[in-house]
C-alpha cells in the first residue's frame, strides 16, 4: 500500500433508493465501508449491483437516501448541496472519455484548472506535461474525435489527475475498450497510482481486471447491492501482467467467480 | 490533388448543358408563347441587360442589405431568446403556447402589418426577414442548449464548476452546432422574407424588380432577376459554411459542409 496523505473514506449505514412512479428500488443497501487513505479499491459485481451507484455517491452526483458518507473528518453533503471543499479532492473518470469535443486535447484536460482560474500559461504547461504521463504525448492540439477510444480514455484520465486529487474515482474506464489495450492500461493505471499516492476506486465488472489491479476486492451482491465478500489481495507492486499466470492469483480469481455464481 | 481525373466530376455541368439545351429545343419546337416561357438565349441578354444596368446594384444591394440585417437581428434575438428559454423549463412552458402559435401564423400575411407599420422604406422588409429567419433559429437554440449530454453535465458537477462556467464551456459550445443548423434555415427565410416585403411595398430591390417585369411583361428580365437572387442565395447559404468552419471547426458538420461547398 501506498505510504499516502489522502483521506479515508467512510459510509455510514448508507443507503440509496430509487424512486420511480411504480415503485421503490433498492440500489444499495444499508452498508458500512472504510476506504484506507491511499488504497487501491475495486469493487466488483455483476450489473445491477449497484457499485455504480455507490462511486457517484462518493463523487457527489447522487446524494444517499439514508446515512452519511465522509471524507476524511467532512461530511460529503451539507444538506442539499455538496460540500464542495471536500468534492474538491476528488477526481472522476467515466466509462465514456466524456471529452468536450470543442477543446483540443490540452484544452480538455487542463479544464479543471481552468474552473479552478489557473492562468493560461501554467495550465497549458500542466497539461503537456499530463499528455506525456498517460502517453498521449504529441497529440495535445489534436480535438477528441481524432483519436481512438483508448486515446480518448487516457486523456480523460489526465483530466481528472490535473488537479492532483487525493482521490480518484473510476467508473469501469477501460469496459468499452478491446483487451489488449484493456491491458496496456491496466499496466499504467497501476504505474500513475504508485506516482500520485492516490485513493482509487475502480469500478468493474471484470474479475482478472479486479484482482490485478485491487489492494482489496470488494464482491457486490445485486437486488439489492450490498459488499457480500472482501477480498484481499497479497501480491506485491508494481505488479507485472505475468503475475496473472500464477497459480494464487488464478485460485482467487476463481474463489470470486464461484462467489458470483453463488449469488446471482 | 490527384492526377487522375475524376470523370464523375463532368456531370454536373452536362447536366446544366442538357437543360438548358432541352429548354432551348422545346420552346422553338413547340411554339409556345414567350411570354409564358422565353428562350434561354433571350433570358441571356436580358441577363446581360439586367447586369449592366446601373440600378440594378442599388436593387441588388438593397435586398441584400435587408436580409442580412433581418438575419442578424433573428440570429441576435434568438439565441438571446432560446438560451433563456433552454435554461428556463418553466418560462418555456409559460411561453411556449405563444411561440407556436406566432410559428403557425402564415408570416407572410403579415407583411401588410409591417408595411403599415414600418412603411415603405427598407424597415419593414428588416422585419419580414427577421420574423421568418427568427423561428428556426429560436427553435434550434432552446433544442441546442437542451440536449446537453448528461456525461458532460457529470464533468463539470464534478469539477464544482459554477453556474456560469457551466454556461461558458459548456452549454454555449454544446449547442452551437444546432444553432448553425438553425441559422442555414434562417439565411434562406430571410432572402424570402426580404423579396416578398419587396413586392408588396416600395420601389426598389430585386423583389420589387420581379413585380415591375412582370407587370411589363418582360419575363425574360423576370428569369433573369430569378437567377441573380439564386446565386445571391447560393452565395449567402456558402457564408454560412464558412461561418461553421470558422465557429464549430471542431464539430464533423464542418468538414462535410465545406466538402459539400467545394463540389
Amino acid at each position: 500500500m501506498n505510504s499516502s496523505n489522502a483521506p479515508d473514506i467512510r459510509f455510514a449505514q448508507v443507503e440509496k433508493r430509487f424512486t420511480t412512479d411504480e415503485r421503490t428500488v433498492l440500489a444499495v443497501d444499508r452498508t458500512d465501508l472504510l476506504v484506507r487513505g491511499g488504497e487501491f479499491l475495486v469493487l466488483l459485481g455483476p450489473s445491477g449491483c449497484g457499485k455504480t451507484t455507490m462511486l457517484r455517491m462518493i463523487a457527489g452526483l447522487i446524494r444517499p437516501s439514508a446515512g452519511k458518507i465522509h471524507i476524511g473528518s467532512n461530511d460529503l453533503w451539507l444538506g442539499e448541496q455538496r460540500n464542495t471543499a471536500v468534492t474538491g479532492e476528488l477526481g472522476v473518470v467515466f466509462q465514456d472519455a466524456n471529452l468536450f469535443p470543442w477543446f483540443s486535447i490540452e484544452k480538455n484536460v487542463s479544464l479543471p484548472l481552468k474552473l479552478r482560474g489557473v492562468s493560461k500559461s501554467e495550465r497549458l504547461a500542466k497539461a503537456r506535461q499530463l499528455c506525456e504521463l498517460v502517453g498521449i504525448g504529441g497529440f495535445e492540439t489534436a480535438w477528441p474525435r481524432q483519436l481512438s477510444g483508448g486515446m480518448r480514455q487516457r486523456a480523460a484520465i489526465a483530466r481528472a489527475l490535473s488537479y492532483d486529487p487525493r482521490i480518484l474515482l473510476m467508473d469501469e474506464p477501460f469496459g468499452a475498450l478491446d483487451a489488449i489495450t484493456r491491458d496496456q492500461l491496466n499496466l499504467e493505471l497501476q504505474r500513475i497510482w504508485l506516482r500520485q499516492q492516490c485513493t482509487v476506486i475502480f469500478v468493474t465488472h471484470s474479475i482478472p481486471e479486479a484482482v490485478f489491479l485491487g489492494d482489496r476486492v470488494l464482491l457486490l451482491s445485486p437486488r439489492p447491492g450490498r459488499i457480500d465478500t472482501v477480498v484481499e489481495v497479497p501480491f506485491p507492486r508494481p505488479r507485472p501482467t505475468s503475475i496473472q499466470a500464477l497459480a494464487e492469483f488464478q485460485s482467487i480469481v476463481q474463489r470470486l467467480r464461484d462467489r458470483l455464481e453463488e449469488i446471482t | 490533388m490527384s492526377l487522375k481525373f475524376d470523370r464523375t466530376r463532368l456531370i454536373t455541368p452536362a447536366l446544366l448543358v442538357a437543360f438548358i439545351l432541352i429548354w432551348h429545343f422545346y420552346v422553338t419546337l413547340s411554339g409556345i408563347s414567350r411570354f409564358i416561357i422565353p428562350p434561354p438565349l433571350e433570358v441571356w441578354d436580358a441577363l446581360i441587360d439586367l447586369l449592366t444596368t446601373p440600378s440594378t446594384l442599388r436593387h441588388t444591394w438593397a435586398t441584400i442589405y435587408e436580409t442580412l440585417l433581418g438575419f442578424v437581428i433573428a440570429t441576435i434575438v434568438g439565441v438571446a431568446l432560446g438560451t433563456a428559454l433552454g435554461k428556463t423549463p418553466w418560462l418555456e412552458r409559460v411561453v411556449n403556447p405563444f411561440i407556436v402559435a406566432t410559428q403557425v401564423v402564415p408570416k407572410v400575411a403579415l407583411v401588410p402589418l409591417f408595411i403599415l407599420w414600418f412603411g415603405f422604406g427598407p424597415e419593414s422588409k428588416i422585419v419580414v426577414a427577421a420574423v421568418l429567419a427568427f423561428f428556426p433559429i429560436l427553435t434550434n437554440t432552446v433544442l441546442g442548449i437542451k440536449s446537453v449530454d448528461s456525461g458532460h453535465r457529470d464533468v463539470m458537477t464534478v469539477l464544482n464548476a459554477k453556474k456560469w462556467q457551466n454556461f461558458v464551456s459548456l452549454e454555449l459550445p454544446s449547442s452551437l452546432p444546432a444553432v448553425l443548423a438553425g441559422m442555414e434555415v434562417g439565411i434562406v427565410l430571410s432572402i424570402i422574407g426580404a423579396v416578398v416585403g419587396e413586392y408588396l411595398g416600395g420601389a426598389t430591390g430585386l423583389g420589387y424588380l420581379l413585380v415591375a417585369s412582370m407587370n411589363n411583361y418582360k419575363v425574360g428580365m423576370l428569369f433573369a432577376v430569378i437567377i441573380l437572387l439564386t446565386v445571391i442565395g447560393f452565395v449567402l447559404y456558402l457564408l454560412i459554411g464558412v461561418l461553421r468552419r470558422l465557429v464549430i471547426p471542431w464539430h464533423e458538420s464542418a468538414q462535410i459542409k465545406a466538402r459539400a461547398a467545394m463540389v
